[in-house]
């Protein structure tokens, strides 16, 4: 989280803990709901079969005869249809954890059932395919595990030609990865990363939406950053990744999602972001930033606000990383175009989506921490009192502008003059009654740097705020004209009035 | 005066908790119009039942499967046709795996100079290792890319194949392949009586069905007739 000074631990105001506690619950949820929907929109892609549509589906748990039988029939059996239909059946029943136990633990099952995946039938590999399928949606590693002898095959399928087939394959591999380190171990020395750059230069969407599925996974296995990324930062696909993000009439917004967040898990591991950079993901992210402000503006239901937030996320984290300052990135993102964007997505996520105000406003804070440049540009398009308007959402939100407002004034006096008096004013003083402690202290930190910089201004408005409610928290020192005869600001360290 | 510097603050979210609303865009798929492809099968087609349409045979010579959905033969195309070799008829499931068959089973300079120089290439796109025999790169394969052992696409080479100095091997016997077998395409009506076949030398007219012709060298191209 933000790194600031020291406090006591009892005090860090858990707004942003509890956020993110939320946040891992929600991504916990998502994940079991994302492959119950799996299930539910494979099935729907293949309503070929009327028994199933008519509800039938919900099929009784198999016996180990009849698991056996199937796969005999599958096997050996003499009609195509008879083949084919049995592997529907076996499908059905794999749909039941009950069953999926039953078929691993029966000897030779796996091995009859790779031997119809790599068959000369077209259609008993699709339905083999899509028995594994099943498999890889179980939540117990044991059976992702059974599915290892297939993962060779997965994996020589994916330079094939069918898209369809392609698009199943990586789904499979993508439930398999999140499912067991053990299957991680074994498709990394399989080639799984020369795979995939094979992959991603399919034309298909679903098979590029399915990869990016497949990477995302494979980018959050908590090893990512030792023994995935690397590889992964070695080989072409960072490039397609941004490729696919370009801005542009070609760019799908479905996989430009998938692949954003891929490029947020491998910045946050933090393995080589400077390369990033060398391969123009500021650009392309600024861009990215610029295009989606403006599809917000033509208010286009095209689903492009789901990239706000994967793209802010990656642009703060890229600013704040040590070795791209070292390469100088952050004067890559000088265009004064990304904070009026910024400002058009405020007020879209004011009315839609509120819980991603305080992602750009973390943006606008590493925007302007380093930058005068853009701090000019913030004063001079006149973006303070937009700034302000959002103070009283919530502390969170309240903490960050505050943080904006100091980057700014922190910047000299010249800034500082553009800051005091105006609207500022009335908002401190609110923002000063407040009993949230954190954003008490930020304000009084703004004053501060405002006291600074601007001692020659009157400030005796402030008096107003001393009430005895506030007493331990106000010093009544602080309220004295500032001037430097008086001292008081002597290691006046908000943390330690708290 | 003690005072904070400016506050570069970061917040890096660590992975686990980041929030991710992928449900909500994978319900709307449909609502994505990717971009269209002149072969793909438009969307409706997909989603709702299979209009049933007569029963059509594939068109590939030699391959008799039949057919009632036009996904199923576009798939069965897309798999056994897609990268077939037209010398041995075995298909692969990628151009890489049918680029490295048809240089080991039927090119004779291959031959010559894998007496010399390593010359197997590792299957695995991307690995630069070459081995000196097919049963070193096996090994290779096994011990360092962890895969099976009877990896069906790396079969050795057989004297049921047909000969590398292009002799009249009696390919149907090549083409009706052993349960085993994987790579071999369909060409075996189950009724068919065991009659001795003709063959037929012909130069094929330049056949291309738009998702990759079969590949080979053509003076040694044969084709079978059944009829």
């Amino acid at each position: 989280m933000w790194t600031r000074q020291p406090r006591r631990p009892g005090l860090m105001a858990c707004g942003v803990e509890e956020l993110r506690r939320r946040r891992r619950e929600r991504e916990a949820a998502l994940r079991k709901a994302r492959r119950e929907q799996q299930l539910v929109s494979k099935r729907l892609l293949r309503e070929d079969d009327p028994e199933e549509a008519g509800g039938e589906s919900s099929a009784t748990v198999l016996g180990e005869a009849e698991v056996q039988e199937f796969l005999r029939l599958a096997q050996r059996g003499t009609e195509e249809k008879e083949r084919e239909k049995a592997l529907v059946n076996l499908r059905r029943g794999l749909q039941h954890p009950e069953t999926q136990q039953i078929f691993i633990r029966l000897e030779g099952s796996m091995r009859t059932l790779v031997g119809l995946l790599t068959s000369n039938r077209a259609l008993l590999q699709l339905e083999a395919a899509r028995c594994l399928h099943e498999l890889s949606h179980s939540e117990q590693s044991v059976v992702a595990e059974a599915c290892l002898p297939a993962t060779s095959y997965l994996l020589t399928y994916l330079s094939g030609h069918s898209s369809d087939f392609i698009e199943l394959c990586l789904y499979t591999l993508g439930n398999l990865i999140v499912e067991s380190e053990v299957v991680r171990q074994q498709l990394l020395p399989q080639g799984i990363v020369s795979a995939l750059v094979a992959c991603i230069q399919s034309p298909h969407v679903a098979v590029l939406e399915a990869l990016g599925y497949a990477l995302s996974q494979l980018l959050q296995a908590k090893e990512a950053p030792e023994k995935i990324i690397p590889s992964i930062l070695d080989s072409l696909l960072p490039q397609h990744m941004l490729r696919l993000m370009q801005p542009g009439p070609k760019l799908n917004p479905g996989v430009a999602v998938e692949f954003a967040w891929c490029l947020h898990y491998i910045i946050c591991s933090q393995v080589n972001n400077a390369l990033l950079i060398t391969h123009g993901a500021l650009s392309t992210l600024g861009l990215l930033l610029l295009d989606l402000a403006g599809a917000v503006q033509r208010t286009e239901e095209a689903g492009l606000e789901l990239l706000a937030c994967p793209v802010l996320r990656c642009l703060s984290n890229l600013l704040t990383d040590v070795a791209v300052e070292a390469v100088g990135g952050q004067m890559q993102l000088k265009d004064e175009r990304i904070l009026a964007a910024l400002f058009i997505l405020f007020q879209f996520f004011l009315q839609k989506q509120p819980s991603l105000l305080p992602e750009g406003l973390w943006l606008l804070n590493n925007l302007t921490a380093s930058s005068p440049t853009l701090c000019t540009s913030l004063l001079s398009l006149d973006l303070i009192e937009p700034l302000l308007q959002l103070l009283p959402l919530s502390n969170v939100v309240s903490v960050l502008v505050l943080t904006v407002l100091c980057n700014v004034a922190e910047k000299g006096p010249a800034y500082c003059r553009q800051l005091w008096p105006g609207p500022l004013l009335p908002c401190l003083l609110n923002t000063l009654a407040l009993s949230d402690t954190e954003v008490v202290g930020q304000s009084l930190e703004l004053l501060q740097l405002l006291f600074l910089y601007r001692p020659e201004v009157d400030f005796w408005p402030l008096a107003l705020l001393f009430s005895p409610a506030q007493t331990p928290l106000v010093s009544p020192y602080f309220l004295l004209p500032c001037s430097p005869n008086y001292g008081c600001f002597s290691g006046l360290d908000w943390a330690s009035l708290a | 005066m003690g005072r904070a510097p400016a506050l570069t603050s970061a917040v890096q979210g660590q992975p686990g908790s980041c929030s991710k609303t992928p449900s909500q865009y994978k319900n709307e798929k449909v609502q994505f119009p990717g971009p269209k492809e002149p072969q793909d099968v438009p969307p409706p087609l997909r989603l709702a039942s299979f209009p049933r349409v007569p029963e059509f045979t594939c068109q590939v010579p030699g391959c008799c499967q039949v057919f009632a959905a036009l996904e199923d033969y576009q798939h069965h195309y897309n798999m056994l046709h897609g990268n077939a070799c037209s010398l041995c008829s075995r298909a692969f499931p990628s151009g890489h795996l049918l680029d490295a068959h048809i240089l080991e089973w039927h090119d004779s300079l291959f031959q010559i100079l894998a007496e010399r120089q390593d010359m197997y290439q590792c299957l695995i796109e991307g690995c630069p290792e070459k081995f000196k025999t097919s049963r070193d790169r096996k090994d290779h394969m096994v011990r360092f890319h962890l895969y099976p052992a009877d990896f069906r696409f790396d079969k050795p080479k057989t004297s049921r194949g047909p000969a590398t100095r292009g002799s009249d091997a009696d390919l149907s016997t090549a083409a009706l392949g052993d349960e085993g077998d994987a790579m071999e395409v369909c060409s075996e009506p189950a009724a068919a009586p065991p009659a001795p076949r003709t063959y037929i030398h012909r130069v094929p007219s330049t056949i291309c069905f738009g998702q990759g012709a079969s590949r080979g060298f053509k003076s040694t191209q044969k084709r079978n007739k059944h009829h």
